[in-house]
């Protein structure tokens, strides 16, 4: 079949079509000029300018942890393409599919140092899933295609396309490609029914059990987060979340311990420590949950449920590794289970029960409040309580303000909650928020940010402005880069090296001149009016809310500590002692 | 042996970690596409493992398939990783790790100059004669010869040519195969 005679970028856009894409973030330059023309003469995708490169990726990814669809981004060669590089290595990190349509000097120059010219491909080789350079137009439409299965299949990931301005000005015929994704790409899905069948029987045998759940049961689609409900009840065991996993599993469940890790809850740290065993499902043992890793959940029999073979026994040796699709696995699982008859020994779990429960009492997240000062936690608090019943979306940046919005509040579904784990990359919250509002324009998109990390990407206010992105920005100002201040005060001396954030702007006087409404509470009388005057907007708003400028963020693990030796304020935390090692880890 | 869970078994290790180094031989079949190799070797010094050797070649332009010999080295859990990192890569088809999946066969090949005259001469003739090394260039003062052998095998001839007058070598690196009649 003869196809149309077509340019090089309207094949591109042609093939963005095909794979479903609506909407592209992105920002213009000289090696994607014929791309842009191409967008300007058709309707099918939306453009959202954004200010700075950066932000298109993280607007990218909260696109696509918010809708489960990848997210998708366009920018020139040279710097337009080196901006991208933080938030492909962010999507990297938490498995966020991405695509990178980067421009590219015409393939005759490559290599000359032309104008604008960078190796792309080889800048973002290690901060990608895979990355092409296309130098033929024939095979366009073939790897968008690809470039599409590659990020979605698997353990999702970024993928990068670089074109070749005279690949998008050239002429060829568009042939739509056949719907096979990659010629030999074929990960597994589907975890082998003797391990699942084993993973019952030890399921089924444990005593002191704890699912240890984290963002690979999202990232598997809102099945799996069903099926995880499914299993847990059927089981009765607690359940752990990592910060990635919030969400998954919902908070206000009885059967719910909170997050685990570094700042995660007493009783889901200690319920790790004294396990018999582990079900790990979806998250990879990361060195914020493991903590000391010889000190780790010592007494534990460990099942890996993952898709990524590499995460299996990368840094904990576990007794099953299965590698699947967490939804495949645990219908799977869920489908023995039923067929089975032996049950855990209703007793022992019982008495595990109270033990976890003598834990909860310790009610490791409580803090002191005042009536001079606003308590961040407070301000995160009345924030879920005034958005529990809306259709809400959060996303944070990053630093102490992260922490406080992962224990306080309460994530009921999943997809809700955007931030960036892995990298921890400050500057993601705004722009972010930004994608997740251009995907949900009817919901309520709240940015919890810390006065450091808004400052980071401060410049995407402008484009929430131009495309009327109504993100509410919940500044919690404590006028530190309060997680550096905290490890300071923890393991330097108290010696508060360049993180005392001064010389900032006025930030009700920044959302105006943006052309965006500003508010602002100082004391803890107006925090609940302010909240509610926020969400109340139709439009973008920055609430700037003053804070208490020193407490520490607890309970906490200090690094290279065991789960069983957490801090619960900064009494213990001056007495405590961080070994060598422990310093030296970040 | 700790080996054993570096091989298919990779989901079923031994809890408690075995800390001695072993030398393994991987087969990797990739894409022969612009970039596959930087991928692999970029793995390999991003997540800080070993390179010993390293040989590439297109074994079946048919369908553009190049095969990768490394040799590296690693406790049995690093080796693992290694093989589950290369197979994550897009572009790679398989791995095998060929020192603990069944006997192998690994040969290299070496080109080594020695300038000598008079007894060092007729010694280095006499040494490669014991090698089965050839001559494959000659001058009055001069030889090289080509040598194919196990890597210790090609270790101990260079031994004995240096005092004769070695002065330039050039290896291969090391190329494997399975032994018996089934393909990787
Ligand atoms: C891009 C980037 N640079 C530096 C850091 C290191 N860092 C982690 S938290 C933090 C401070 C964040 O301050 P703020 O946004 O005000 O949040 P707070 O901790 O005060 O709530 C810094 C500098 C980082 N995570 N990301
Ligand atoms: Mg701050």
């Amino acid at each position: 079949m003869a196809g149309q005679m077509m340019t090089g970028a309207e094949i591109l856009l042609e093939s963005l079509v095909a794979e479903g894409v609506e909407v592209v973030f992105g920002y213009g330059g000289g090696a994607v000029l014929p791309i842009y023309d191409a967008l300007y003469q058709q309707d099918r995708i939306r453009h959202i300018l954004v200010r700075h490169e950066q932000g298109a990726a993280h607007a990218a990814e909260g696109y696509a942890r918010s809708t489960g669809k990848p997210g998708v981004l366009l920018v020139t060669s040279g710097p337009g393409a080196t901006n991208t590089v933080t938030g492909l290595t962010d999507a990297l990190m938490d498995s966020i599919p991405i695509i990178c349509l980067t421009g590219q000097v015409p393939t005759h120059l490559i290599g000359n140092d032309a104008f604008q010219e960078a190796d792309t491909v080889g800048i973002t080789r290690p901060c990608t899933k895979h990355n092409y350079l296309l130098k033929d137009i024939k095979d366009v439409a073939l790897k968008v295609r690809e470039a599409f299965f590659v990020a979605t299949h698997g353990r999702p990931g970024p993928v990068v396309i670089d074109l070749p301005k005279n690949i998008t000005m050239g002429e060829a015929e568009y042939i739509r490609p056949m719907a096979v994704g990659h010629k030999t790409y074929r990960p597994i899905v589907k975890g082998k029914l003797e391990d699942v069948r084993e993973a019952v029987q030890m399921i089924a045998a444990a005593k002191k059990p704890i699912f240890y759940t984290g963002g690979g049961v999202i990232n598997s689609g809102p099945a799996a987060s069903q099926l995880l409900r499914e299993l847990a009840h059927l089981t009765g065991f607690p359940v752990t979340s990592t910060l990635m996993g919030l969400g998954a599993f919902p908070a206000s469940d009885k059967q719910f311990v909170g997050m685990l890790g570094m700042h995660g809850t007493y009783e889901a740290n200690m319920a790790m420590h004294d396990c018999d065993l582990m079900v790990c499902i979806g998250a990879r043992f990361d060195d914020r949950i493991t903590g000391k890793l010889d000190a780790f959940s010592p007494e534990s029999k460990k099942i890996h449920i993952d898709i990524d073979p590499s995460s299996i026994n990368k840094t904990i040796p576990v007794d099953l590794g299965i590698v699947g699709d967490v939804g495949h696995v645990l219908e799977d699982l869920i489908k023995i289970w039923k067929s089975e008859t032996q049950r855990p020994d209703a007793d022992a779990l019982k008495a595990w029960w109270a033990i976890i429960d003598k834990w909860r009492e310790k009610d490791s997240l409580a803090f002191e409040t005042s009536d001079k000062m606003i308590m961040p936690q407070q301000a995160i608090q009345l924030l879920y309580e005034h958005t529990k019943d809306l259709d809400t979306y959060i996303t944070t940046d990053v630093g102490q303000h992260q922490m406080w919005a992962a224990q306080h509040y309460k994530f009921e579904k999943p997809n809700r909650l955007m931030t960036s784990g892995g990298l921890g990359t400050m500057g993601y919250g705004l722009p972010s928020a930004i994608g997740v509002q251009i995907a949900h324009p009817d919901s309520t998109v709240v940015c919890i940010t810390g006065e450091a990390s808004f400052m980071m990407n401060i410049q995407e206010l402008s484009t929430a402005v131009q495309h009327g992105a109504g993100v509410k920005i919940l500044l919690l100002n404590n006028h530190y880069q309060g997680m550096v201040r905290q490890w300071q005060e923890m393991l330097h001396g108290g010696r508060l090296a360049e993180s005392e954030m001064t010389g900032m702007p006025d930030f009700v006087k920044t959302a105006e001149a943006f052309g965006m409404v500003g508010m602002r509470a100082e004391k803890p009388s107006e925090l609940e009016d302010v909240i509610k005057a926020m969400l109340a907007e139709d439009g973008p708003v920055i609430a700037e809310i003053e804070t208490d400028k020193t407490i520490g963020c607890y309970p906490m693990i200090p690094s290279g500590s065991a789960h069983n030796e957490m801090l619960f304020g900064p009494r213990e935390s001056k007495a405590t002692k961080i070994s060598a090692e422990g310093m030296t880890m970040v | 042996m700790g080996g054993e869970w570096a091989a298919n078994k990779m989901n079923r290790p031994v809890t408690q970690l075995d800390q001695t180094e072993q030398r393994h031989t991987l087969a990797v079949l990739v894409d022969n596409e612009a970039g596959v190799l930087a991928r692999v070797i970029g793995l390999f010094s991003g997540r800080g493992y070993n390179i010993e050797s390293l040989t590439v070649a297109e074994v079946d332009a048919a369908v553009n398939r190049s095969r990768i010999s490394i040799v590296t080295s690693g406790t049995p859990q690093v080796i693992a990783q290694i093989k589950a990192q290369l197979e994550r890569l897009i572009p790679v088809h398989a791995v095998a790790d060929l020192t603990v999946e069944g006997p192998s066969v690994e040969r290299e090949m070496a080109l080594v100059k020695v300038n000598a005259i008079g007894d060092k001469r007729v010694e280095s003739l006499r040494i490669a004669d014991i090698f089965r090394a050839r001559v494959v260039d000659a001058t009055s003062e001069s030889f090289v010869f080509e040598m194919t052998g196990a890597t210790d095998k090609i270790n101990a001839f260079l031994d004995l040519m240096v005092p004769l007058g070695m002065v330039d070598v050039s290896r291969t690196g090391v190329a494997a195969i399975t032994r018996g009649p089934n393909p990787m």
